[in-house]
């Protein structure tokens, strides 16, 4: 019983195990298969992980424990420390979504269409927060939850965009049709990510001006200024590790019954009914 | 240290609910996210492997049906 093979492995199934990305030279576009993708991801989404918890937790002691108290705002600019990371990620992850979706329907990538949706949700998430944060910042320090001020506007139709493409590509049926008309979409919302980020320069707004910008001083004490950059780096490892595992799960949905997913199946069956196996001596 | 005792550093200068409703809101959605996103991959992983065994399982029949040994 012991010897008896796993029910799944066909002769094309051997085919794939035998081909299996780490024996293959590494190329420009060899993390484009969704089969290597799939492998790669499943090894370095643990790693970001415990990289982000690792980055939170020294940014949140840094951010609540060292950084002094500021002068005109008291303790209520902590908040900073989520603020500006979370509105960063927001902006980040549409282009990078925007850039997979293009790459998605132009080069006619498969993975990199999952890699868009799965960018999605995260990147909504972060823009939400992002309102959130600035909201509760707001009202202390202006006297209003919200403005229509330039940069607020702005960040809530990033919001919207965010929720279109994702409500785009669930009311397509046919899921190759469906990436294309999310990939329009996320190309022509880019438009608004610079009105975003430059909107406190071109307009007078309520909203300060950047904190850190290319070129100049940061406006901020160097302790607080490396609590913001470690929790930015907690977020940047945090989108990392959940893009990984919903992107191996969109592939999973979309080519599960490919052989190369049977054979990578089998193989994780056979390694755990292994581990059970040990586990009951 | 800046706090000089647990309950000045809740009240984070009277502003506390701003502080703490934002740190809040920000753990819990990136934890719930966490966790819808690997909940998905194991049921997408779960289904994949049904499909197989059931494919599998159909061969099987077919081939038992036709007569030929497997």
């Amino acid at each position: 019983m012991r010897d008896h093979k796993p029910a799944f492995t066909k002769e094309s199934d051997n085919r794939a195990v035998t081909e299996h990305p780490s024996t293959a030279r590494l190329t420009w576009f060899t993390f484009a298969a969704p089969a290597r993708f799939y492998a790669l991801a499943g090894a370095l989404a643990p790693a970001c992980g415990i990289a982000a918890v690792l980055f939170a937790l020294a940014g949140l002691w840094i951010g609540f424990f060292v950084a002094p108290t500021d002068a005109q705002q008291g303790e209520v600019y902590r908040i900073i420390f989520i603020h500006v990371p979370a509105a960063w990620m927001s902006m980040l992850l549409y282009v990078a979504m925007a850039f997979w979706a293009a790459m998605g329907w132009f080069l006619n990538a498969r993975m990199a269409s999952i890699l868009a949706r799965a960018i999605a949700p995260t990147g909504a998430l972060f823009t939400l927060l992002a309102l959130w944060t600035g909201s509760a910042w707001g009202r202390p320090a202006w006297g209003t939850w919200w403005v229509w001020d330039a940069r607020l506007t702005s960040e809530l139709i990033l919001l919207f965009l965010y929720l279109g493409y994702l409500a785009l590509v669930a009311a397509i049926d046919d899921t190759r049709r469906a990436d294309k008309a999310g990939a329009l979409l996320a190309i022509v919302g880019v438009v608004n990510v610079p009105v975003i980020y430059f909107s406190v320069i071109w307009w007078n707004t309520l909203h300060q001006s950047a904190t850190i910008s290319f070129g100049s001083t940061p406006k901020m004490a160097s302790t607080m200024l490396w609590a913001m950059l470690l929790m930015t780096l907690a977020c940047w490892a945090y989108a990392f590790a959940v893009i990984f595992v919903r992107a191996r799960a969109i592939v999973l949905e979309r080519e599960g019954t490919n052989a190369w997913a049977r054979a990578l199946l089998a193989r994780g069956m056979a390694a755990t009914a292994v581990d059970l196996r040990t586990g009951a001596r | 240290m800046i706090w000089h005792d647990a309950n000045e550093f809740f009240s984070m200068g009277g502003h506390g609910l701003y502080v703490w409703g934002s740190y809040g809101a920000m753990a819990v959605l990136l934890a719930v996210e966490a966790v819808l996103v690997v909940l998905r991959h194991r049921t997408a992983r779960a289904a994949a492997v049904d499909e197989a065994v059931a494919a599998d399982l159909e061969a099987a029949e077919a081939a038992r049906t036709s007569g030929a040994r497997p």
